[in-house]
């Protein structure tokens, strides 16, 4: 009798744990709702996981926490493809942060959500602003994001190697293809891209198919084949591996330090790593099919924006935040440091002056275009169906002509 | 216990015995159910919490429209078979479908295959053989991720060690597109597959091989059963149980298999290697419709209840016989 009491208390004891972990879950709901006058702390989430950026960053939310009267900053930092995911995350568990970093094409979508706060309710504009970065973070005709820095893609080519060859960095696709082909030699071939199943690979198939007047809105058009052509053409002569359809950026960059590519298409953010390995490298915008046209990169970086928790001490402590993160000198000071061009068309020509290295990318971003521009939150939908179109035709499934018709457009 | 009490344990069904010795006795046994349910209730409350919970909301959340939104408002509506729709009229649904049959039927193939006659060699005994099983154990310990880095970099069709060795070996003239070719790709990931999944089922046949008692080898061996003849009348029939769990459990497993096709393809080139799982996985977490990711993991559940239940039925077959 007494052994059977005892089990019965066993278990009544294996549950008491379980009881006692579903009263913990319901208490923590609460945090975060408390409304004070003094801002003590913020939280801050972002993606710059990657040294130097992780601490210049962390430098300057410190500093602007301090300057605006926060003395405390709480960072946390997740991995890139992981933070919308964190986001949501936070979202249906009511803990979003103070001030959020979004990629500049994911703005939109998470504003329509209702999740950010506009800026003009702090009495933030984006007046001097280049275009770009502006269209990304509108919504509604109402802004959600700042931008301090942005870049974009454009090719980089080895000096050393052009120069033996005697070929100059190419301003038309015909001299793309001339010289990609002139520089493939043995293993080293002309020219790499990136052309994956992914949301990079349609980022990297926007340079040539809007500098050649394609849209994005209109994707069976005579000129978005066009720019399919090139990328087929380029590896169909050879002058580009077949393995383009499988080459992430970082991938084209290894291939590029490694000597297997004379020029590639690739972003600023991969300098330090060329820099590292100790490449002779240069860097001219993305070439146009004719004369007279222009060419149109799309443009990179993140906004910094203020999530509704719904406090709004804090909320509006945060748009103070993410203002000092725009200021004139934390715009200069970000692109130096982040390979980054400022956001602010006044400040580019200082910028040029002081970092001539950069002054192709910084012409490049005054007219970058968003992805987001002008589908708005629909852009993802329509990013499949590019990469989808370029692998269709890269490897031999399709034409030009109907590949993205065959790929959904 | 003694005697006495069992006998008069078992009384009361035909004769009533007095009113306080019953009560007491009664208390007893229901204080004994209360134990029995309430050993049971942690287990019970665990499954609910881990499997019960998870399913439910998937297939309801196969009915909802369920995107960005729903994280911040809390709002999901209903919109009947409007996801299962879309995911199934959609272009790349059948090619996925074709795909994740020819990947598991390949890559289930290829594992047991392989894992068997590796169970077999192992099953004898020579010197070093521990070690040597314990490399084929190597893929388990690698995590996926690196595991498939690993691949990428090995099937590279320029560079990559696999042409380079096929090419100096004289077996290719021409690099094999083994990641770039929409014709190879999906045979390039079975294999990475069969490699991935060797271990597990080298680990449980050869297991089942030591439960087979060697008398019966002996005995056979007696009546002229050797080599072939032995493993088809000794081997076999007493492996059947354990190559049911590999095979149930390898199917299963496989129909789920994801991080090695992000790691190497990413479903591509040109979705050659897409599958439901992939599916599932990119209109959940890439396109954030959470709805019609729901929809085709819940088509991938009721294919592994499928199989589940053909298992199941063979089991109880095997056990009446």
């Amino acid at each position: 009798m007494i052994t059977k009491r005892l089990a019965a208390i066993a278990a009544l004891a294996t549950l008491a744990p379980l009881t006692l972990a579903a009263c913990g879950g319901s208490t923590s709901g609460s945090a975060g709702g408390s409304s004070s006058a003094t801002v003590d702390s913020l939280k801050v989430l972002d993606y710059y996981t990657d040294e130097p950026g992780k601490t210049q960053i962390g430098d300057m939310l410190t500093a602007c926490g301090t300057s605006i009267g926060v003395p405390k900053i709480d960072r946390e930092v997740v991995p890139g493809p992981t933070l919308i995911q964190k986001v949501l995350q936070q979202a249906s568990s009511k803990s979003l942060p103070d001030v959020l970093m979004l990629d500049n094409p994911d703005i939109q979508q998470i504003a329509d959500t209702g999740a950010l706060a506009p800026l003009g309710d702090y009495g933030i504009t984006a007046d001097g602003y280049a275009p770009g970065p502006v269209a990304a973070a509108t919504s509604g005709g109402k802004l959600y994001g700042l931008q301090p820095g942005a870049n974009t893609i454009a090719i980089f080519y080895r000096k050393d190697v052009l120069a033996k060859a005697g070929v100059k960095p190419p301003t038309t696709w015909a001299e793309l293809r001339t010289d990609a082909k002139k520089l493939t030699v043995g293993k080293q071939y002309g020219f790499a891209f990136n052309a994956t199943a992914d949301y990079e690979g349609a980022w990297q198939f926007l340079p040539p198919m809007w500098s050649n007047g394609g849209d994005e809105t209109d994707l069976k058009s005579p000129q978005v084949a066009g720019a399919l052509q090139l990328w087929k053409d380029l590896v169909d002569d050879g002058s580009a591996s077949k393995s383009v359809v499988n080459w992430k950026q970082s991938d084209v960059n290894d291939q590029f330090i490694a000597g297997n590519a004379a020029m590639m298409l690739n972003g600023p953010w991969q300098e330090p790593a060329l820099d590292k390995a100790n490449v002779d490298y240069g860097v001219v915008p993305f070439p146009v099919d004719q004369a007279g046209q222009t060419s149109v990169a799309p443009l990179g970086g993140e906004a910094w924006t203020v999530p509704m928790t719904g406090d709004q001490a804090r909320m509006s402590k945060a748009a103070e935040l993410v203002r000092c993160m725009n200021s004139d000198a934390n715009q200069l000071l970000r692109a130096k440091q982040g390979g980054l061009v400022p956001t602010k068309l006044a400040l580019a020509s200082q910028f040029k002056q002081e970092v001539p290295a950069m002054a192709g990318f910084t012409d490049a971003v005054a007219g970058a275009r968003a992805r987001t521009g002008k589908l708005g939150a629909t852009w993802p939908d329509t990013a499949k169906i590019i990469y989808t179109g370029v692998q269709l035709v890269l490897t031999g499934q399709a034409a030009p002509a109907d590949a993205m018709a065959k790929a959904g457009a | 216990m003694s005697d006495t009490k069992t006998l008069t344990s078992a009384t009361p069904r035909t004769t009533p015995a007095p009113a306080p010795v019953r009560s007491r006795r009664s208390g007893s046994r229901r204080l004994e159910e209360l134990t029995k349910v309430l050993f049971v209730v942690p287990a019970a409350l665990a499954i609910v919490a881990l499997f019960g919970y998870p399913v439910v909301k998937n297939v309801v959340m196969g009915f909802q429209d369920y995107g960005l939104k729903t994280f911040f408002t809390g709002q999901a509506p209903f919109v009947g078979l409007s996801n299962y729709l879309a995911v199934v009229s959609d272009d790349v649904f059948s090619k996925a479908v074709v795909n994740t049959a020819l990947f598991t039927l390949g890559s289930i193939v290829g594992q047991f295959v392989i894992g068997m006659l590796l169970a077999l060699f192992f099953h004898r005994s020579f010197p070093l053989n521990g070690v040597l099983r314990a490399l084929f154990l190597l893929p388990w310990l690698l995590p996926l991720i690196v595991g498939s880095a690993a691949w990428r970099a090995i099937l590279e069709q320029d560079s990559g060690i696999l042409n380079v060795t096929l090419e100096n070996l004289g077996v290719i003239s021409t690099p094999v597109p083994w990641l770039t070719s929409p014709q190879v790709a999906l045979v390039a990931i079975i294999l990475v597959n069969v490699w991935l999944g060797i271990p597990f089922n080298l680990t449980l046949l050869y297991s089942g091989l030591q439960d087979i008692p060697d008398e019966l080898y002996e005995a056979g061996a007696l009546d002229g059963a050797t080599g072939w003849k032995a493993f088809w009348s000794i081997t076999w029939p007493n492996l059947r149980a354990v190559v049911s769990v590999v095979l149930m459990l390898g199917v299963i497993y496989t129909l789920k298999v994801l991080d090695i096709i992000l790691g190497l393809t990413q479903g591509g080139p040109a979705n050659a290697t897409q599958t439901i799982a992939l599916q599932s996985y990119q209109r959940s977490f890439v396109e954030f419709k959470f709805g019609q990711g729901a929809a085709l993991s819940n088509i991938l559940i009721v294919i592994s209840l499928v199989f589940a239940v053909i298992y199941l039925r063979a089991n109880r077959r095997q056990v009446d016989e």
